[in-house]
Protein backbone atom coordinates (compact mmCIF):
# COMPACT_ATOMS: atom_id res chain seq x y z
CA UNK A 1 0.00 0.00 0.00
CA UNK A 2 3.01 2.39 1.30
CA UNK A 3 4.39 1.39 -2.45
CA UNK A 4 1.15 2.04 -4.20
CA UNK A 5 0.99 5.48 -2.62
CA UNK A 6 4.52 6.75 -3.89
CA UNK A 7 4.21 5.66 -7.00
CA UNK A 8 0.74 7.47 -7.82
CA UNK A 9 2.00 10.37 -6.26
CA UNK A 10 5.11 10.20 -8.10
CA UNK A 11 3.49 9.32 -11.08
CA UNK A 12 1.27 12.60 -10.85
CA UNK A 13 3.91 14.90 -10.35
CA UNK A 14 5.41 13.53 -13.45
CA UNK A 15 2.37 13.36 -15.20
CA UNK A 16 2.04 17.25 -14.06
CA UNK A 17 4.91 17.82 -15.91
CA UNK A 18 4.23 15.80 -19.09
CA UNK A 19 1.02 17.76 -19.30
CA UNK A 20 2.24 21.06 -19.16
CA UNK A 21 5.30 20.34 -21.93
CA UNK A 22 2.29 18.29 -23.61
CA UNK A 23 0.31 21.84 -23.21
CA UNK A 24 3.41 23.44 -25.10
CA UNK A 25 3.07 21.01 -28.07
CA UNK A 26 -0.49 21.70 -28.63
CA UNK A 27 -0.48 25.36 -28.35
CA UNK A 28 2.04 25.13 -31.20
CA UNK A 29 0.17 22.44 -33.27
CA UNK A 30 -3.24 24.12 -32.94
CA UNK A 31 -1.95 27.21 -34.52
CA UNK A 32 0.89 25.81 -36.81
CA UNK A 33 0.09 22.11 -37.43
CA UNK A 34 3.67 21.45 -36.54
CA UNK A 35 4.90 19.39 -33.91
CA UNK A 36 7.70 21.13 -32.03
CA UNK A 37 10.39 18.06 -31.71
CA UNK A 38 12.76 21.55 -30.69
CA UNK A 39 10.94 21.95 -27.40
CA UNK A 40 13.03 19.70 -25.59
CA UNK A 41 15.99 21.87 -26.59
CA UNK A 42 14.28 25.14 -26.25
CA UNK A 43 13.55 24.05 -22.60
CA UNK A 44 16.74 23.34 -22.27
CA UNK A 45 18.18 26.25 -23.36
CA UNK A 46 16.51 28.00 -20.64
CA UNK A 47 17.28 25.72 -17.75
CA UNK A 48 20.84 26.37 -18.88
CA UNK A 49 20.57 30.15 -18.35
CA UNK A 50 18.55 29.31 -14.81
CA UNK A 51 21.63 27.59 -13.70
CA UNK A 52 24.29 29.98 -14.62
CA UNK A 53 21.90 33.01 -13.58
CA UNK A 54 21.06 31.22 -9.91
CA UNK A 55 24.72 30.45 -9.40
CA UNK A 56 25.57 34.30 -10.39
CA UNK A 57 23.10 35.55 -8.25
CA UNK A 58 22.84 33.03 -5.43
CA UNK A 59 19.10 32.86 -5.89
CA UNK A 60 16.81 30.33 -7.47
CA UNK A 61 13.92 32.19 -7.88
CA UNK A 62 15.82 35.13 -9.80
CA UNK A 63 16.86 32.11 -12.33
CA UNK A 64 13.58 30.67 -12.66
CA UNK A 65 11.81 34.10 -13.16
CA UNK A 66 14.49 34.40 -16.00
CA UNK A 67 13.88 31.50 -17.06
CA UNK A 68 10.45 31.56 -17.52
CA UNK A 69 10.63 34.92 -19.74
CA UNK A 70 13.58 33.88 -21.23
CA UNK A 71 11.12 30.72 -22.71
CA UNK A 72 8.59 33.09 -23.59
CA UNK A 73 11.62 34.94 -25.70
CA UNK A 74 12.74 32.49 -27.69
CA UNK A 75 9.59 31.08 -28.60
CA UNK A 76 8.96 34.19 -30.32
CA UNK A 77 12.47 34.15 -31.95
CA UNK A 78 12.60 30.49 -33.17
CA UNK A 79 8.73 31.37 -35.11
CA UNK A 80 9.51 34.64 -36.49
CA UNK A 81 13.28 33.51 -37.21
CA UNK A 82 13.16 29.83 -38.37
CA UNK A 83 9.55 27.96 -38.38
CA UNK A 84 8.05 31.26 -39.70
CA UNK A 85 9.57 30.18 -43.24
CA UNK A 86 8.16 26.51 -42.95
CA UNK A 87 4.77 26.80 -41.60
CA UNK A 88 3.22 27.10 -45.16
CA UNK A 89 5.68 24.07 -46.82
CA UNK A 90 5.01 20.32 -46.62
CA UNK A 91 5.14 19.16 -42.99
CA UNK A 92 8.09 17.62 -43.47
CA UNK A 93 10.36 20.53 -43.67
CA UNK A 94 9.01 21.56 -40.50
CA UNK A 95 10.26 18.50 -38.71
CA UNK A 96 13.36 18.68 -40.62
CA UNK A 97 14.07 22.37 -39.30
CA UNK A 98 12.80 21.46 -36.16
CA UNK A 99 15.87 18.76 -36.11
CA UNK A 100 18.31 21.05 -37.33
CA UNK A 101 17.56 23.59 -34.34
CA UNK A 102 18.10 20.33 -32.09
CA UNK A 103 21.08 19.58 -33.04
CA UNK A 104 22.12 23.24 -33.11
CA UNK A 105 21.06 23.60 -29.38
CA UNK A 106 22.10 20.88 -27.83
CA UNK A 107 25.74 21.70 -29.79
CA UNK A 108 25.95 25.08 -28.89
CA UNK A 109 25.32 23.82 -25.21
CA UNK A 110 27.89 21.42 -25.15
CA UNK A 111 30.07 24.12 -26.20
CA UNK A 112 29.14 26.23 -23.91
CA UNK A 113 28.67 24.14 -20.50
CA UNK A 114 30.27 20.84 -21.69
CA UNK A 115 28.82 17.49 -21.99
CA UNK A 116 28.88 16.45 -18.64
CA UNK A 117 25.83 16.16 -16.01
CA UNK A 118 25.02 19.82 -13.65
CA UNK A 119 23.31 19.31 -10.61
CA UNK A 120 19.97 20.73 -11.39
CA UNK A 121 18.70 22.22 -7.75
CA UNK A 122 15.18 21.60 -5.97
CA UNK A 123 14.19 24.69 -4.14
CA UNK A 124 12.34 22.74 -1.94
CA UNK A 125 12.92 19.03 -0.04
CA UNK A 126 12.48 16.20 -2.26
CA UNK A 127 11.98 13.75 0.71
CA UNK A 128 8.02 12.41 0.66
CA UNK A 129 6.63 13.84 4.02
CA UNK A 130 4.93 10.88 6.21
CA UNK A 131 1.43 10.89 7.04
CA UNK A 132 0.66 8.42 9.80
CA UNK A 133 4.17 7.15 9.34
CA UNK A 134 3.36 6.77 5.20
CA UNK A 135 5.66 9.01 3.11
CA UNK A 136 3.39 10.16 0.82
CA UNK A 137 4.69 13.24 -0.66
CA UNK A 138 7.79 15.42 -0.80
CA UNK A 139 7.12 19.51 -0.44
CA UNK A 140 9.13 19.47 -4.59
CA UNK A 141 5.69 17.84 -5.54
CA UNK A 142 3.43 20.16 -3.93
CA UNK A 143 5.53 22.83 -5.91
CA UNK A 144 4.94 21.23 -9.01
CA UNK A 145 1.79 20.03 -8.68
CA UNK A 146 1.11 24.42 -7.52
CA UNK A 147 3.00 25.65 -10.52
CA UNK A 148 1.26 23.41 -13.09
CA UNK A 149 -2.18 24.15 -11.80
CA UNK A 150 -1.69 28.21 -11.72
CA UNK A 151 -0.36 27.82 -15.34
CA UNK A 152 -2.79 25.99 -16.79
CA UNK A 153 -5.44 28.48 -14.61
CA UNK A 154 -3.51 30.71 -16.75
CA UNK A 155 -3.59 29.59 -19.70
CA UNK A 156 -7.30 28.69 -19.42
CA UNK A 157 -8.18 32.17 -18.72
CA UNK A 158 -6.33 33.65 -21.05
CA UNK A 159 -7.61 31.54 -24.16
CA UNK A 160 -11.56 32.21 -22.66
CA UNK A 161 -11.85 35.18 -20.51
CA UNK A 162 -9.42 37.65 -23.01
CA UNK A 163 -9.70 39.18 -26.86
CA UNK A 164 -6.18 37.80 -27.17
CA UNK A 165 -7.42 34.58 -26.19
CA UNK A 166 -10.38 34.64 -28.53
CA UNK A 167 -8.15 35.91 -31.68
CA UNK A 168 -5.64 33.30 -30.75
CA UNK A 169 -8.60 30.55 -31.06
CA UNK A 170 -10.02 31.80 -33.96
CA UNK A 171 -6.67 31.76 -35.85
CA UNK A 172 -5.61 28.47 -34.83
CA UNK A 173 -9.49 27.27 -36.33
CA UNK A 174 -10.37 29.53 -39.46
CA UNK A 175 -7.02 31.52 -40.20
CA UNK A 176 -8.57 33.03 -44.04
CA UNK A 177 -11.93 34.12 -41.96
CA UNK A 178 -9.88 35.56 -38.75
CA UNK A 179 -7.62 37.86 -41.07
CA UNK A 180 -11.05 38.89 -42.93
CA UNK A 181 -12.29 39.68 -39.17
CA UNK A 182 -9.28 41.54 -38.47
CA UNK A 183 -6.92 39.46 -36.73
CA UNK A 184 -3.20 39.65 -37.51
CA UNK A 185 -3.03 36.24 -37.91
CA UNK A 186 0.87 35.52 -37.67
CA UNK A 187 1.08 37.48 -34.94
CA UNK A 188 -1.07 34.96 -33.24
CA UNK A 189 0.92 32.35 -34.00
CA UNK A 190 4.13 33.92 -32.81
CA UNK A 191 2.19 34.80 -29.49
CA UNK A 192 1.33 30.91 -29.39
CA UNK A 193 5.01 30.15 -29.83
CA UNK A 194 6.16 32.40 -27.33
CA UNK A 195 3.45 30.95 -25.20
CA UNK A 196 4.37 27.00 -25.90
CA UNK A 197 8.49 28.30 -24.81
CA UNK A 198 6.89 29.86 -21.72
CA UNK A 199 4.91 26.32 -20.60
CA UNK A 200 8.02 24.40 -21.68
CA UNK A 201 10.88 26.65 -19.99
CA UNK A 202 8.51 25.70 -16.95
CA UNK A 203 7.92 22.41 -17.62
CA UNK A 204 11.85 21.86 -17.75
CA UNK A 205 12.36 24.17 -14.88
CA UNK A 206 10.32 21.36 -12.85
CA UNK A 207 11.52 18.33 -14.41
CA UNK A 208 14.98 18.40 -14.23
CA UNK A 209 15.81 18.01 -11.16
CA UNK A 210 14.02 14.66 -10.59
CA UNK A 211 16.15 13.24 -12.65
CA UNK A 212 20.31 13.22 -13.52
CA UNK A 213 20.62 16.95 -13.98
CA UNK A 214 21.31 19.45 -16.38
CA UNK A 215 22.80 18.13 -19.93
CA UNK A 216 21.98 19.02 -23.62
CA UNK A 217 20.09 16.78 -23.83
CA UNK A 218 18.33 15.89 -21.00
CA UNK A 219 14.72 16.81 -22.12
CA UNK A 220 15.42 13.87 -25.07
CA UNK A 221 13.02 11.21 -22.84
CA UNK A 222 10.69 14.05 -21.62
CA UNK A 223 9.25 15.20 -25.05
CA UNK A 224 8.76 11.24 -25.71
CA UNK A 225 6.79 11.36 -22.86
CA UNK A 226 5.09 14.19 -23.49
CA UNK A 227 4.60 13.82 -26.86
CA UNK A 228 2.85 10.52 -26.15
CA UNK A 229 0.83 12.78 -23.73
CA UNK A 230 -0.42 15.13 -26.32
CA UNK A 231 -1.21 12.50 -28.75
CA UNK A 232 -2.94 10.02 -25.71
CA UNK A 233 -4.92 13.59 -25.17
CA UNK A 234 -5.46 14.86 -28.80
CA UNK A 235 -3.39 17.07 -30.42
CA UNK A 236 -5.73 19.94 -30.58
CA UNK A 237 -7.08 20.05 -26.62
CA UNK A 238 -5.76 21.56 -24.33
CA UNK A 239 -7.32 19.87 -21.96
CA UNK A 240 -6.50 16.94 -23.45
CA UNK A 241 -3.22 17.39 -22.90
CA UNK A 242 -3.14 17.40 -19.00
CA UNK A 243 -5.23 14.31 -18.53
CA UNK A 244 -2.48 12.73 -21.15
CA UNK A 245 0.04 14.08 -18.74
CA UNK A 246 -1.62 12.23 -15.83
CA UNK A 247 -1.89 9.30 -17.80
CA UNK A 248 1.70 8.92 -19.31
CA UNK A 249 3.23 9.99 -15.56
CA UNK A 250 1.18 7.25 -14.03
CA UNK A 251 1.89 4.59 -16.59
CA UNK A 252 5.30 5.17 -16.15
CA UNK A 253 5.11 4.90 -12.38
CA UNK A 254 3.14 1.83 -12.63
CA UNK A 255 5.21 -0.15 -14.73
CA UNK A 256 8.76 1.40 -14.00
CA UNK A 257 7.71 0.28 -10.05
CA UNK A 258 5.71 -2.96 -10.68
CA UNK A 259 7.42 -4.14 -13.73
CA UNK A 260 11.09 -2.96 -14.17
CA UNK A 261 11.89 0.21 -14.73
CA UNK A 262 13.88 -0.96 -18.14
CA UNK A 263 10.18 -1.34 -19.37
CA UNK A 264 8.83 2.23 -19.42
CA UNK A 265 9.68 3.71 -22.64
CA UNK A 266 8.34 0.64 -24.00
CA UNK A 267 5.19 1.19 -21.86
CA UNK A 268 4.93 4.65 -23.55
CA UNK A 269 5.64 3.25 -27.12
CA UNK A 270 3.11 0.76 -26.08
CA UNK A 271 0.87 3.49 -24.79
CA UNK A 272 1.43 5.24 -28.06
CA UNK A 273 0.30 2.79 -30.20
CA UNK A 274 -2.78 1.58 -28.45
CA UNK A 275 -4.01 5.00 -28.74
CA UNK A 276 -3.45 6.02 -32.19
CA UNK A 277 -5.48 2.34 -32.76
CA UNK A 278 -8.54 2.93 -31.02
CA UNK A 279 -8.83 6.58 -31.26
CA UNK A 280 -6.39 8.46 -33.42
CA UNK A 281 -7.79 11.57 -32.41
CA UNK A 282 -6.99 11.10 -29.43
CA UNK A 283 -9.17 10.74 -26.21
CA UNK A 284 -10.70 13.70 -26.09
CA UNK A 285 -11.00 14.20 -30.19
CA UNK A 286 -15.02 14.18 -29.30
CA UNK A 287 -17.29 14.71 -32.31
CA UNK A 288 -14.85 16.77 -34.74
CA UNK A 289 -16.87 19.84 -36.15
CA UNK A 290 -17.50 20.34 -40.00
CA UNK A 291 -14.69 22.55 -41.45
CA UNK A 292 -16.95 25.19 -43.15
CA UNK B 1 -22.42 61.67 -55.29
CA UNK B 2 -19.01 60.87 -55.26
CA UNK B 3 -17.88 56.69 -55.32
CA UNK B 4 -16.84 54.89 -51.86
CA UNK B 5 -15.32 52.28 -53.82
CA UNK B 6 -13.90 52.57 -57.26
CA UNK B 7 -12.08 49.53 -58.90
CA UNK B 8 -10.13 50.24 -62.38
CA UNK B 9 -8.46 47.76 -64.36
CA UNK B 10 -8.68 45.21 -62.04
CA UNK B 11 -6.88 41.74 -63.38
CA UNK B 12 -6.35 38.74 -60.92
CA UNK B 13 -6.25 35.03 -60.87
CA UNK B 14 -4.85 32.10 -59.35
CA UNK B 15 -1.22 30.79 -59.78
CA UNK B 16 -0.47 33.12 -62.31
CA UNK B 17 -3.43 32.48 -64.43
CA UNK B 18 -5.89 35.20 -64.72
CA UNK B 19 -9.35 34.79 -63.77
CA UNK B 20 -10.54 38.48 -63.28
CA UNK B 21 -9.29 40.84 -66.81
CA UNK B 22 -9.68 44.28 -66.27
CA UNK B 23 -12.72 44.80 -64.37
CA UNK B 24 -14.51 48.04 -63.59
CA UNK B 25 -16.23 48.78 -60.90
CA UNK B 26 -18.13 52.10 -58.90
CA UNK B 27 -19.96 51.84 -55.90
CA UNK B 28 -21.49 54.67 -54.26
CA UNK B 29 -22.38 55.06 -50.21
CA UNK B 30 -25.76 53.93 -49.56
CA UNK B 31 -26.41 52.03 -52.44
CA UNK B 32 -26.55 48.40 -53.06
CA UNK B 33 -24.70 46.72 -55.84
CA UNK B 34 -25.85 43.06 -57.12
CA UNK B 35 -22.77 41.35 -58.99
CA UNK B 36 -24.23 38.64 -61.30
CA UNK B 37 -23.25 35.72 -63.86
CA UNK B 38 -23.21 32.44 -64.20
CA UNK B 39 -21.07 29.23 -62.21
CA UNK B 40 -17.40 30.28 -62.35
CA UNK B 41 -18.09 33.65 -63.98
CA UNK B 42 -15.21 35.31 -61.20
CA UNK B 43 -17.48 36.86 -58.81
CA UNK B 44 -16.36 35.32 -55.56
CA UNK B 45 -12.64 35.96 -57.21
CA UNK B 46 -13.62 39.32 -57.49
CA UNK B 47 -15.12 39.86 -53.73
CA UNK B 48 -11.55 37.91 -52.69
CA UNK B 49 -9.49 40.19 -55.03
CA UNK B 50 -11.30 43.37 -52.97
CA UNK B 51 -10.94 41.64 -49.58
CA UNK B 52 -6.77 40.78 -50.26
CA UNK B 53 -7.36 37.18 -50.27
CA UNK B 54 -6.27 37.29 -53.61
CA UNK B 55 -3.69 39.59 -54.86
CA UNK B 56 -4.45 41.81 -58.26
CA UNK B 57 -1.73 41.41 -60.75
CA UNK B 58 -2.83 45.12 -62.24
CA UNK B 59 -5.38 47.78 -61.36
CA UNK B 60 -6.52 49.56 -58.34
CA UNK B 61 -8.93 49.24 -55.39
CA UNK B 62 -9.88 53.04 -53.99
CA UNK B 63 -12.09 53.35 -51.47
CA UNK B 64 -12.68 56.78 -50.16
CA UNK B 65 -9.32 57.76 -51.96
CA UNK B 66 -7.46 55.33 -50.38
CA UNK B 67 -5.61 52.52 -52.25
CA UNK B 68 -6.14 49.17 -51.07
CA UNK B 69 -4.41 46.50 -52.89
CA UNK B 70 -1.71 46.54 -51.04
CA UNK B 71 -2.92 46.15 -47.39
CA UNK B 72 -2.30 42.93 -45.38
CA UNK B 73 -5.65 41.64 -45.15
CA UNK B 74 -6.49 42.09 -41.83
CA UNK B 75 -6.13 45.76 -42.35
CA UNK B 76 -9.29 45.66 -44.46
CA UNK B 77 -11.57 45.58 -41.66
CA UNK B 78 -9.91 48.82 -40.35
CA UNK B 79 -10.89 50.67 -43.47
CA UNK B 80 -14.67 49.59 -43.38
CA UNK B 81 -14.89 46.66 -45.76
CA UNK B 82 -15.81 43.73 -44.51
CA UNK B 83 -16.29 40.33 -46.09
CA UNK B 84 -18.79 37.91 -45.64
CA UNK B 85 -17.49 35.11 -47.73
CA UNK B 86 -18.86 31.82 -49.75
CA UNK B 87 -19.70 29.27 -47.25
CA UNK B 88 -20.70 31.93 -44.89
CA UNK B 89 -17.44 31.37 -42.44
CA UNK B 90 -18.98 30.66 -39.36
CA UNK B 91 -16.18 29.38 -36.52
CA UNK B 92 -17.46 26.08 -35.80
CA UNK B 93 -15.85 26.06 -32.58
CA UNK B 94 -16.30 28.77 -31.37
CA UNK B 95 -19.91 30.12 -29.50
CA UNK B 96 -22.46 32.53 -31.10
CA UNK B 97 -21.98 35.42 -28.69
CA UNK B 98 -17.76 34.58 -29.61
CA UNK B 99 -18.29 34.70 -33.33
CA UNK B 100 -19.64 38.39 -33.12
CA UNK B 101 -17.77 39.37 -30.65
CA UNK B 102 -14.65 38.60 -33.42
CA UNK B 103 -16.29 40.82 -35.79
CA UNK B 104 -15.87 43.78 -33.47
CA UNK B 105 -12.81 43.18 -31.54
CA UNK B 106 -10.74 44.91 -34.17
CA UNK B 107 -12.29 48.28 -32.67
CA UNK B 108 -11.36 46.94 -28.79
CA UNK B 109 -13.29 45.09 -26.36
CA UNK B 110 -15.54 46.43 -23.18
CA UNK B 111 -18.87 47.72 -23.15
CA UNK B 112 -19.11 49.51 -26.62
CA UNK B 113 -18.24 45.84 -28.02
CA UNK B 114 -20.96 44.55 -25.91
CA UNK B 115 -23.27 47.23 -27.10
CA UNK B 116 -22.73 46.04 -30.71
CA UNK B 117 -22.95 42.47 -30.06
CA UNK B 118 -26.33 43.13 -27.83
CA UNK B 119 -27.48 45.54 -30.51
CA UNK B 120 -27.22 42.11 -33.08
CA UNK B 121 -29.32 40.27 -30.82
CA UNK B 122 -31.89 42.73 -31.14
CA UNK B 123 -31.29 42.46 -34.69
CA UNK B 124 -31.38 38.52 -35.34
CA UNK B 125 -33.81 37.42 -32.62
CA UNK B 126 -32.60 33.63 -33.30
CA UNK B 127 -29.30 34.35 -32.35
CA UNK B 128 -30.34 35.54 -28.93
CA UNK B 129 -31.76 32.34 -28.14
CA UNK B 130 -28.28 30.42 -28.90
CA UNK B 131 -25.89 32.37 -27.77
CA UNK B 132 -23.44 29.83 -26.19
CA UNK B 133 -24.21 27.12 -28.77
CA UNK B 134 -21.16 26.69 -30.44
CA UNK B 135 -21.23 27.39 -34.64
CA UNK B 136 -21.41 24.20 -35.75
CA UNK B 137 -24.85 22.97 -33.87
CA UNK B 138 -26.54 26.28 -35.92
CA UNK B 139 -28.86 25.27 -39.12
CA UNK B 140 -27.89 26.79 -41.80
CA UNK B 141 -30.58 30.06 -41.71
CA UNK B 142 -28.87 30.37 -38.37
CA UNK B 143 -25.10 30.45 -39.62
CA UNK B 144 -25.91 32.80 -42.48
CA UNK B 145 -27.62 35.42 -39.94
CA UNK B 146 -24.35 34.92 -37.82
CA UNK B 147 -22.20 35.94 -40.39
CA UNK B 148 -24.04 38.77 -41.38
CA UNK B 149 -24.39 39.72 -37.72
CA UNK B 150 -20.66 39.10 -37.23
CA UNK B 151 -19.89 41.43 -40.03
CA UNK B 152 -22.32 44.38 -38.89
CA UNK B 153 -20.96 44.53 -35.42
CA UNK B 154 -17.88 45.55 -36.93
CA UNK B 155 -19.94 48.88 -38.19
CA UNK B 156 -18.66 48.28 -42.14
CA UNK B 157 -18.90 51.51 -44.56
CA UNK B 158 -19.21 48.05 -47.21
CA UNK B 159 -20.32 45.10 -47.20
CA UNK B 160 -18.91 42.30 -49.18
CA UNK B 161 -21.76 39.62 -49.73
CA UNK B 162 -21.12 36.25 -51.19
CA UNK B 163 -23.87 34.46 -52.07
CA UNK B 164 -26.16 35.22 -49.04
CA UNK B 165 -29.17 33.28 -49.67
CA UNK B 166 -27.22 29.74 -50.72
CA UNK B 167 -29.60 26.93 -49.67
CA UNK B 168 -31.79 29.74 -47.26
CA UNK B 169 -35.22 29.21 -47.01
CA UNK B 170 -37.33 31.63 -49.57
CA UNK B 171 -39.00 33.81 -46.52
CA UNK B 172 -35.06 34.29 -44.91
CA UNK B 173 -33.83 35.22 -48.12
CA UNK B 174 -36.99 38.23 -48.05
CA UNK B 175 -35.86 38.60 -44.40
CA UNK B 176 -32.01 39.62 -45.62
CA UNK B 177 -32.65 41.46 -48.23
CA UNK B 178 -34.83 43.92 -46.07
CA UNK B 179 -32.55 43.83 -43.88
CA UNK B 180 -29.93 45.19 -46.59
CA UNK B 181 -32.03 47.98 -47.75
CA UNK B 182 -32.81 49.04 -44.37
CA UNK B 183 -29.09 49.42 -43.54
CA UNK B 184 -28.15 50.86 -46.67
CA UNK B 185 -31.38 53.54 -46.46
CA UNK B 186 -30.69 53.81 -42.30
CA UNK B 187 -26.89 53.91 -41.95
CA UNK B 188 -26.05 54.88 -45.53
CA UNK B 189 -24.03 51.07 -45.85
CA UNK B 190 -22.55 50.15 -49.50
CA UNK B 191 -23.19 46.91 -50.41
CA UNK B 192 -21.59 44.59 -53.13
CA UNK B 193 -24.23 41.76 -53.48
CA UNK B 194 -23.22 38.63 -55.21
CA UNK B 195 -25.95 36.59 -56.11
CA UNK B 196 -27.23 33.41 -57.99
CA UNK B 197 -30.26 34.25 -56.50
CA UNK B 198 -30.72 36.74 -59.80
CA UNK B 199 -34.37 37.58 -58.91
CA UNK B 200 -34.35 38.85 -55.12
CA UNK B 201 -31.04 40.18 -55.71
CA UNK B 202 -32.49 42.53 -58.59
CA UNK B 203 -35.37 43.55 -56.11
CA UNK B 204 -33.22 45.01 -53.59
CA UNK B 205 -30.30 46.31 -55.30
CA UNK B 206 -29.61 50.01 -57.08
CA UNK B 207 -27.19 49.05 -59.88
CA UNK B 208 -26.11 45.71 -61.03
CA UNK B 209 -23.15 44.34 -62.56
CA UNK B 210 -22.86 41.42 -65.00
CA UNK B 211 -19.96 39.16 -65.06
CA UNK B 212 -19.36 36.76 -67.45
CA UNK B 213 -15.40 34.72 -67.65
CA UNK B 214 -14.36 37.39 -65.27
CA UNK B 215 -15.07 40.24 -67.59
CA UNK B 216 -17.97 43.07 -66.79
CA UNK B 217 -20.23 42.72 -69.16
CA UNK B 218 -23.01 45.58 -68.18
CA UNK B 219 -23.00 47.77 -65.30
CA UNK B 220 -25.83 49.65 -65.26
CA UNK B 221 -29.09 50.39 -62.73
CA UNK B 222 -30.43 47.16 -61.76
CA UNK B 223 -34.29 48.16 -62.71
CA UNK B 224 -32.61 48.11 -66.52
CA UNK B 225 -30.57 44.99 -66.58
CA UNK B 226 -34.06 43.55 -64.96
CA UNK B 227 -35.78 44.78 -68.33
CA UNK B 228 -33.10 44.05 -70.40
CA UNK B 229 -34.93 40.93 -71.62
CA UNK B 230 -31.68 39.87 -74.01
CA UNK B 231 -29.37 40.18 -71.46
CA UNK B 232 -30.79 38.12 -68.97
CA UNK B 233 -31.32 35.73 -71.91
CA UNK B 234 -27.26 35.58 -71.96
CA UNK B 235 -26.02 35.91 -68.86
CA UNK B 236 -28.47 35.40 -66.00
CA UNK B 237 -30.70 32.22 -67.92
CA UNK B 238 -34.40 33.65 -67.35
N1 LIG C 1 -8.59 28.61 -55.57
C1 LIG C 1 -8.64 28.56 -56.90
N2 LIG C 1 -7.58 28.11 -57.60
C2 LIG C 1 -7.61 28.07 -58.95
N3 LIG C 1 -8.65 28.47 -59.69
C3 LIG C 1 -9.75 28.92 -59.07
C4 LIG C 1 -9.80 29.00 -57.63
N4 LIG C 1 -11.01 29.50 -57.27
C5 LIG C 1 -11.68 29.72 -58.43
N5 LIG C 1 -10.93 29.38 -59.50
C6 LIG C 1 -11.35 29.52 -60.90
O1 LIG C 1 -11.70 30.85 -61.13
C7 LIG C 1 -12.85 30.94 -61.95
C8 LIG C 1 -13.88 31.82 -61.30
O2 LIG C 1 -14.33 31.19 -60.10
P1 LIG C 1 -15.20 31.97 -59.05
O3 LIG C 1 -14.58 33.28 -58.80
O4 LIG C 1 -15.38 31.06 -57.89
O5 LIG C 1 -16.57 32.18 -59.82
P2 LIG C 1 -18.04 32.41 -59.29
O6 LIG C 1 -17.97 32.83 -57.86
O7 LIG C 1 -18.59 33.46 -60.18
O8 LIG C 1 -18.78 31.12 -59.44
C9 LIG C 1 -13.30 29.52 -62.20
O9 LIG C 1 -12.88 29.13 -63.48
C10 LIG C 1 -12.60 28.71 -61.16
O10 LIG C 1 -12.27 27.44 -61.65
MG1 LIG D 1 -18.83 32.00 -56.16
Amino acid sequence: MDRFVFLTVDGLSRGAVYAAFALALVLIWRGTRIINFAQGVMAVVTAYLAYSISNATGSYWVGFIVALASGLVLGAVVELAVMRRVEHAPPLNAVIVALGLVLFGQGVLGMIYGNQYRPAEAPFSRVAMTVAGVPVVSRYDLFVFGAVLVLMLAVAALFTRTATGLRMRAAAFEPMVSRLLGVNVARTLTLGWALAGLVGALAGLLVLPTGLGLHPTAMDLVFVSAFTAAVVGGLDSPAGAVVGGLVVGLVLSYVGGYVDSAATPLAVLGLLVAVLLVRPGGLFSGTTARRV
Amino acid sequence: MSALLEVTGLTAGYHGVPVLHEVDLTVRAGTICAVLGANGAGKTTLLRTLSGLVRPAAGRIVLDGAELRDLPVHELVRRGVAHVPEGRGVIAELTVDENLRLGGLWRGGGRALRQAVDQMYELFGPLAQRRGYPGHLLSGGERQLLALGRALVGRPRLLLLDEPSLGLAPRLVAQIMALLRQLRDDTGLAVLLVEQNVRSALSVADQAVVMSLGRVVTAAPAAQVADDAALRHAYLGF
